[in-house]
């Protein structure tokens, strides 16, 4: 992050090094220089063990090259934690700097450091935080659901996670050479073109965005593929588990939203890169369109954020209840309604803008609609547990204190959704309680629910209760504390965004605020220590391959499941199929035949190796290594296409040997 | 795990019928705008596109197959569900973008133009410049 010298120097373009100058490395900023450090540290730390313990190997071929979903999985759920912590760190700093700076007192982050910092909490907690995570909990839990031994297409699978790591390495490049950009998350024109942001900031958003979105439109297509054409013998659509179901509509929702996205920002690198003007004021350009087109993708993205989590917590509902799920039917519904909907709302979130009293009102009506399908699937959670024999799990705690919090966020959405009363609101604080009202209330608590819920399957023990149970109170409590001041703040009429204020009434809110943050920060720490703590007593933690006595098929596997998923192909007729299997005392045959599996490939993090030199190439101007790259990349997926050692074999005799394996455990 | 049913290729006949249409409805619209016809712009541009639209369907037809039986019906469903969100985005961009310009405060030519050095108002927004 610059420095005001930074940005005033004059322009250089080299053809070696394009506009990049040591002028841009911020190494006169402690905080900075602090964080590299540390990192520095940490990562020769990391090399050394990792060297000693001779993990490399192991890493590349087991993880690293790995087309195995349900390892792919597990590593977007790692880059989403990862990320959690850089994209907390930015809150953690922004509660701190408006808790200090009020009456005239400047705080200690000047507003260029500032304005980076709550764009880059804003792209991070959505693009590589919650994508990470719903993309890693589908790619972990669907396939096996439906009775898979994989994906549709595996190496894509690989791919699409690298291109989004390449994405999030770029974020990250960002704090220590040049700058972020200072422009809010979704970086309206005219302030993001470059009549007005001159630095490589908004070109650090706009690739770090456009490389990760290969990454999730090529996942949105290969996971709707993978559930059209790989359900198991027998499995009707109306048979499929709920998060399965949640995961289809997600993933339409993907498919059809972020080319819009795709489009808007390429629109915006034309306008920043070569001169064009579809967004700028003069020459027949209007911002006002970017801002159009951008929430035509920005509404539909928080369903796709909110709807595998609404399956997380149905399978959890009935698992926990010890019975079916109230309202199959009305939920897939609901779920369907949603994703229709969700396409014919996106105008209110500029009411403001200026368009009139009709469009307002249809708009509004419209986002009123939408919360009735989301209403039933409270309803339908609530009907689950009434009079069924509900066990308070951690995963169903996580559950409860999401249905109460999510349906306060709900409501001020629906009260949002007025178009008069969002005259008054509109960019208030307010605003920014509401969508963390629903964004932590139902995607944070969810993965969490879905990681405690999913953690046996994956690894073959329980994660600590205790520790779990301390996570989720510190998150919730903290929660309250956090943004129930800000809600009265926007009720007083304070903006979002704001470096430091005059009025000192206010701050007594923003201390509270910045308590309840540090009170979540014990929870994130909380759920840590739980990994580890669990880690280390994972002999003791140990359970079998049906822990929670779950009713879908993705707990018919071993835990942690074999590579292969299934021994045999599963025929399924009905729904909660595992349940079924379970009643009729089905025991998997022990004629075993060779089974058909995809080998692990490198091209998919070569590619996006390269995908992130060329977009830091395209950043700072280095023309020469930009054209290598894209050729490079080019080359490299057409030579992979030559490849034809892409599957293999497992005999019958090692499926036999990996079976009984599990039987003992 | 259905199989792969009636992914035909098509025969040579429905190809080249597709591509006689093609070639006709691409025709039209050049030969329109090189003739110079008194037809009034707005009416030449819908029409232009109206044969752009057509020429979508012709496509989607006879080059890539789409049928109702094509992959259960699915492929037919697929399309059904992009062509109504696309529908959605460009009339709902249409009237939005209409109803915003229709409710915008009249401007002079003079202050259409935006130069952040001459304009005083605007060096506001991009801070970086002072403090």
């Amino acid at each position: 992050m610059a420095t005001e010298a930074h940005v005033q120097a004059p322009e250089t373009w080299s053809p070696l090094f394009g506009r990049l100058t040591l002028d841009w490395i911020p190494y006169h900023e402690p905080i900075l220089v602090g964080t590299f450090s540390a990192i520095v540290l940490g990562g020769i730390a990391a090399l050394i063990l990792m060297t000693y313990f001779k993990l490399w190997g192991p890493l590349w071929r087991d993880w690293l090259t790995s087309v195995d979903h349900k390892k792919i999985g597990i590593m977007y759920m790692v880059l989403g934690f990862v990320m959690f912590i850089r994209g907390f760190a930015d809150a953690l700093m922004m509660r701190a700097q408006q808790a200090m700076a009020a009456g005239g007192a400047e705080g200690y982050l000047p507003p260029h450091h500032y304005d980076q910092v709550f764009t880059a909490h804003g792209v991070i907690m959505i693009f590589f935080v919650a994508m990470a995570f719903i993309t890693g909990i589908m790619n972990f839990v669907m396939p096996t659901q439906i009775g898979a031994r994989d994906v549709a297409f595996p190496f894509l699978n690989n791919f699409s996670f690298w291109m989004t790591v390449a994405g999030a390495l770029l974020v990250n490049i960002s704090l220590f050479i040049g700058e972020f950009a200072r422009v809010g998350w979704l970086a309206f024109p005219p302030l993001s073109g470059s009549a007005f942001s001159h630095g490589p900031g908004v070109d650090y958003y706009l690739w770090a965005l456009q490389i990760a979105g290969v990454g999730t439109t090529l996942s949105g297509v290969n996971l709707l593929a993978t559930i059209f054409k790989m359900r198991a013998k027998g499995m009707k659509l109306f048979d499929m588990p709920v998060f399965t179901w949640t995961t289809l509509c997600t993933n339409v929702l993907i498919v059809a939203a972020f080319p819009v996205l795709t489009a808007t920002l390429t629109m915006l690198t034309l306008d920043r890169y070569l001169d064009f003007h579809f967004f700028t004021n003069d020459l027949g350009g209007n911002a006002m369109m970017y801002v159009n087109l951008i929430w035509i993708w920005g509404h539909p993205e928080v369903y796709i954020l909110i709807l595998p989590i609404f399956g997380v917590f149905s399978e959890i509902v009935q698992t926990f209840s010890g019975k079916p799920l109230f309202g199959y039917k009305t939920m897939v519904w609901a779920t369907a309604c949603i994703m229709v909907l969700s396409f014919i709302v996106w105008l209110h979130h500029f009411f403001t803008m200026g368009s009139g009293a009709n469009v307002n009102t249809f708009f509004g009506i419209t986002t009123m609609i939408i919360a009735v399908p989301t209403g039933v699937k409270v309803f339908n959670w609530l009907f689950t547990m009434y009079k069924g024999r509900v066990q308070f799990e951690v995963p169903m705690l996580w559950t409860t204190g999401f249905i109460v919090t999510f349906a306060i966020g709900g409501m001020t959405g629906v009260l949002l959704a007025v178009p008069p009363v969002d005259f008054q609101l509109h960019n208030t604080l307010f605003l920014i309680a509401h969508f963390h009202n629903v964004i932590i209330g139902g995607v944070v608590f969810g993965v969490y629910a879905a990681v405690t819920f999913w953690w046996p399957k994956a690894f073959g023990f329980k994660l600590d209760d205790k520790w779990g149970r301390r996570t989720f109170w510190f998150w919730c409590v903290g929660f309250y504390f956090a943004f129930m001041p800000l809600y009265a703040l926007g009720l007083m009429g304070v903006t979002r965004r704001l470096q430091s204020y005059m009025d000192q009434a206010w701050q007594i809110y923003f201390i509270i605020a910045a308590f309840g943050a540090v009170l979540i920060a014990c929870g994130i720490a909380c759920g840590f220590i739980n990994f580890a703590v669990s880690i280390l007593r994972r002999k003791e933690l140990a359970v079998g391959n049906d822990p929670w006595n779950a009713r879908t098929l993705d707990w018919a596997t071993q835990s942690p499941p074999a590579n292969y998923n299934f021994p045999q192909d599963v025929v399924v007729s009905g729904r909660d199929a595992f349940w079924k299997m379970k009643q009729d005392g089905f025991k998997w045959s022990t004629n075993y035949s060779d089974i058909h599996m995809p080998n692990n490939t490198a091209t998919g993090i070569i590619v996006a190796a390269m995908a992130l030199v060329f977009g830091f190439a395209m950043i700072w101007y280095i023309w020469w290594l930009a054209a290598i790259t894209f050729i490079g990349m080019i080359a490299t997926v057409i030579a992979h296409t030559f490849n034809y050692n892409q599957d293999h074999w497992i005999p019958a005799a090692k499926v036999a040997e990996t079976e009984a394996k599990g039987e003992v455990a | 795990m259905s199989a792969h049913s009636d992914t035909s290729h098509g025969t040579m006949g429905q190809l080249m019928t597709g591509f006689a249409l093609a070639a006709i409805l691409s025709i039209i619209p050049f030969a329109l705008v090189m003739m110079e016809t008194d037809i009034a712009p707005s009416t030449l541009v819908a029409i232009i596109m109206g044969l752009g639209a057509v020429q979508i369907v012709v496509h989607l037809v006879y080059f890539l197959h789409l049928k109702s039986s094509t992959e259960e019906g699915w492929t037919l469903a697929a399309t059904v569900l992009a062509v109504v969100i696309v529908a959605i985005v460009l009339a709902g961009s249409l009237w939005v973008m209409h109803n915003m310009n229709a409710n915008m405060m009249p401007m002079t030519e003079g202050n259409m133009v935006m130069d952040p050095e001459a304009t005083p108002g605007a060096s506001m927004s991009g801070h970086e410049d002072h403090n």
